[in-house]
């Protein structure tokens, strides 16, 4: 099943992204910050991670970079959750190696939508 | 939209609270001046957390508000904004705003929009305040990029896409792209393979394709950029209307070269894509519908009725739960299978089983109680603005100190706890803590210290409201009392007992200590509160140097450690916490007082003698003669009295049950619980039953008057 992991440190948007992506048929993994999802990343390839940028302990962007770094991620699709006044943080999650991003608010459809895009 | 976003609001709402006490006490950490990037980091999160939930979920009075906090605050986070006392009252009160806002929602009620509307007025003010850039920046609304000029007389586009080699590495696969543009109209490709190395030279990681594309159909300029937005930076890309001379002015990114030799060998017709890729498509869209539509109507009936009712539950709790109930399953298989064949030389392992049985089913009660079970400072965590608004408010210098946060109690002690606390609180704060210059001028610090502490002793949770202000006025008290008719002039009654007197119901605080004036709530309304989670309160103070305010409870409020007493035929449950010791009594200690009824002497204080077989009308007891029964010397509320009874039963653990939930309130009852034995069996209640002795004495009083 393709898996994804979903990292926000919001309950509700974790709660959000997981249902619907269940729903959808994907096999999905929480994770509250970056620390805890770089743990669950390197135990298990995940076919897709979607993080929030703004997290405690280690934020998306840091994420990103650190999974971009490791030889099974390399070409996983690493997208990042931003809001609509985030330009700078769309350039620096590309400079970090983030495939794309989801604008907030979404809803559930448009996020199914990007989501079988990239996961073809 | 398909998905039916309700069923996420709870858990929403439940974190945006969160939020607020984090901003909120954020906010009070804060020295205007300096800024504290984990403080402030954390509450531009709460923020953005918000803001973010709120737009998902379609509340944008919420979501616009928010942003304006948001943008705020991360003007100060970026240190683009000093960091003003004015600017976090602002903030502060907004975070009330919000609170409101966010109750509203979720109570669906009607929302104040002129007072949200002035707030956020307000806080644009603020924003606006110092710098015209500033303006700019937090006037960018969300951005919607609708851009319909484009394509009416258009038959389409000609892009020019030529992914650079690094594309893959950021997971982005210009396969995708192509499929996406065959989804928005007809799309011809043809592929330039020109690019590829000899296989010596192949690298596996980049990529060499590029594409000349004929995309066919009423097409916005807007859809396209949307296409191609992730990998602006990973292609050179040319975008032209089609059979226009002019390329494109606004080429979205990239300068490019002339295309050159089209392959059409590797041309991938976008009408074969768009054949294959429906199928999945739809299948999985039934399939998300149909989870949904069972899913949604299961939770709909919850939400409806109790809202804010869920309770936040540690994961290693539910793991214990979980790991019990596995223990639990094995000892009953263990013991089914004993049954089968069951002879007598079993016996001791059938004892066994059942003792492994009883340990289980204990150690899985003492887990579900862990359950309900939260830390007290949901409580304590509001009390850091309170103090801080009182403070400000009358002049007074005052440092909340709060130790115990993390103790543990009973959800509904959580709930009920609140309002009492903060009537305590005030107290402590107007009546307590004295002006600075009296301080001073009294040798003391400048700055009053009020304590808050919570820890658990001796299977009760205790919390203190200590403060080192002038402490209570024995005279003043004394003196109203006498003026009300409470106490007689010439009574000879302890310090403690006259601070007691404070708990009298319409005994003002405002008159008694200071002329502050009184609020809704009074002593004996918290008293009240309190007595009715089981627990009691008690005073303590000094002159001049402060007060004290103690206050016990039960650690759960479902079940009780009871002592089993009998009464002729009947059994009661007498709560263990109440229980001081239980006596024979010998004559030569029984005193009796004509028409006050009988006392007995312990130690050196005569106390009262309930007998419950009057008080409950028991036909037969079978012990009538004070030496042939037992005494059992109880307390509550800081008095004593003797339940005279028959014989004492073991100690055991009772569940309470409701008596008025299931009959009706009855005076000195507080409950009911089921025997080992299938029985029903009363619960005491102690202090009611003492209210009654009192009540008896003041009867009696005014009769012999």
């Amino acid at each position: 099943m393709t898996s994804i992991l979903a990292v926000d440190d919001s309950a509700s948007m974790r709660q959000m992204v997981s249902f619907t992506l269940k729903g959808a048929g994907y096999e999905v993994i929480e994770a509250a910050d970056g620390v805890e999802a770089l743990n669950i990343a390197k135990g298990k390839s995940v076919n897709l991670v979607i993080t929030d940028v703004n997290m405690p302990n280690m934020d998306g962007i840091s994420l990103i970079r650190e999974l971009r770094g490791l030889p099974s991620y390399k070409f996983t699709p690493l997208l990042m959750l931003t809001t609509e006044s985030g330009a700078d943080k769309k350039q620096a999650g590309k400079a970090a190696g983030a495939t794309g991003w989801i604008v907030k608010p979404f809803n559930p459809d448009q996020l199914l939508a990007t989501i079988k895009k990239v996961l073809g | 939209m398909s998905i039916d976003m309700a069923q996420f609001h709870q858990v929403f709402f439940e974190e945006s609270f969160e939020g607020l006490d984090i901003m909120e006490n954020g906010l009070l950490n804060m020295d205007p001046g300096t800024i504290d990037d984990e403080e402030i980091n954390a509450i531009f999160r709460a923020a953005h957390s918000i803001k973010g939930g709120s737009g998902t979920f379609g509340f944008s009075d919420i979501s616009r508000f928010t942003h304006v906090m948001e943008t705020l605050l991360d003007e100060m986070r970026d240190g683009r904004r000093t960091i003003t006392a004015d600017a976090i009252d602002v903030l502060l009160r907004s975070v009330d705003v919000l609170r409101e806002m966010l109750s509203v929602t979720r109570d669906n009620r009607e929302l104040d929009g002129q007072k949200v509307q002035a707030h956020k007025a307000e806080l644009e003010k603020v924003l606006h305040d110092k710098s015209d850039a500033v303006l700019s920046a937090s006037n960018a609304q969300p951005v919607d990029v609708e851009d319909k000029v484009s394509a009416v007389q258009q038959v389409g586009w000609h892009i020019v896409f030529r992914p650079l080699p690094q594309i893959m590495r950021t997971g982005n696969d210009p396969l995708r792209i192509l499929r996406e543009l065959a989804d928005l109209g007809e799309l011809e490709a043809d592929c330039d393979l020109s690019a590829l190395p000899s296989w010596s030279g192949y690298e596996a990681e980049d990529f060499y394709l590029s594409w000349d594309l004929h995309l066919y159909g009423d097409i916005s300029r807007a859809a396209l950029d949307d296409i191609f937005a992730w990998i602006e930076d990973e292609c050179e890309l040319a975008v032209m209307p089609m059979h226009a001379e002019t390329p494109e002015r606004s080429a979205v990114c990239g300068a490019l070269s002339e295309p050159s030799g089209n392959d059409r060998n590797g041309a991938v017709k976008g009408t074969e894509l768009q054949e294959v890729t429906p199928v999945p498509e739809r299948r999985s869209g039934q399939d998300r519908r149909s989870k949904q539509d069972r899913r949604g109507s299961d939770r709909r009936k919850p939400s409806a009725g109790s809202a804010g009712s869920s309770i936040r539950v540690d994961i290693s709790k539910i793991d214990s739960l979980i790991n019990m109930v596995g223990e639990l399953v094995i000892t009953q298989s263990m013991l089914s299978l004993l049954g089968e064949d069951f002879s007598l030389d079993k016996l001791e392992r059938l004892k066994d089983g059942l003792s492994q049985l009883e340990r289980h089913t204990r150690e899985l009660q003492e887990s579900v109680m862990q359950v309900r079970m939260l830390p007290i400072s949901f409580t304590f965590s509001r009390f850091p603005r309170l103090v801080h608004d009182l403070s400000s408010k009358m002049g007074k210098k005052i440092d909340l100190q709060m130790t115990g946060e993390n103790t543990e109690v009973d959800k509904t002690v959580i709930e009920k706890i609140g309002d009492p606390l903060v009537h305590l609180v005030r107290n402590s704060l107007d009546h307590g803590i004295e002006m600075p210059e009296e301080r001073l001028a009294a040798g003391k610090q400048e700055t009053g210290i009020i304590t808050l502490n919570a820890f658990h002793k001796g299977g009760n949770i205790v919390i203190e409201i200590r403060d080192d202000g002038r402490g209570l006025n024995r005279d003043k008290i004394e003196k109203k009392a006498v003026e009300r008719d409470l106490i007689s002039p010439e009574h000879n009654l302890s310090d403690r007992q006259i601070y007691e007197l404070i708990f009298q119901a319409g005994f003002s605080t405002a008159d008694v200590v200071s002329d502050v004036s009184g609020r809704g709530v009074g002593m004996d309304v918290v008293r009240k509160n309190i007595n009715e989670l089981g627990g009691s309160i008690e005073i303590e103070s000094a002159t001049g140097k402060g007060s004290a305010i103690i206050i016990r409870l039960p650690l759960t409020l479902a079940i009780l450690d009871g002592q089993t007493v009998t009464v002729g035929n009947e059994t009661y449950i007498v709560p263990l916490v109440s229980i001081i010791e239980s006596i024979q009594l010998k004559e030569a200690q029984i005193k009796r007082v004509g028409g006050r009824g009988e006392t007995f002497k312990l130690r050196d204080e005569y106390l009262p003698i309930l007998r419950l077989h009057d008080l409950f009308g028991i036909a037969k007891p079978n012990a009538t003669r004070l030496d042939e029964g037992l005494l059992v010397v109880v307390e509550g509320d800081g008095r004593h009295c003797g339940l005279f009874v028959d014989e004492l039963l073991g100690q055991q653990q009772v569940v309470i049950k409701s008596l008025e939930a299931n009959y009706q309130r009855v005076v000195g009852i507080s409950g009911a619980t089921i025997l080992g034995d299938g029985s029903v069996s009363l619960i005491l209640d102690i202090p009611g039953l003492l209210r009654l002795v009192n009540n008896q004495d003041a009867d009696g009083l005014r009769e012999s008057a």
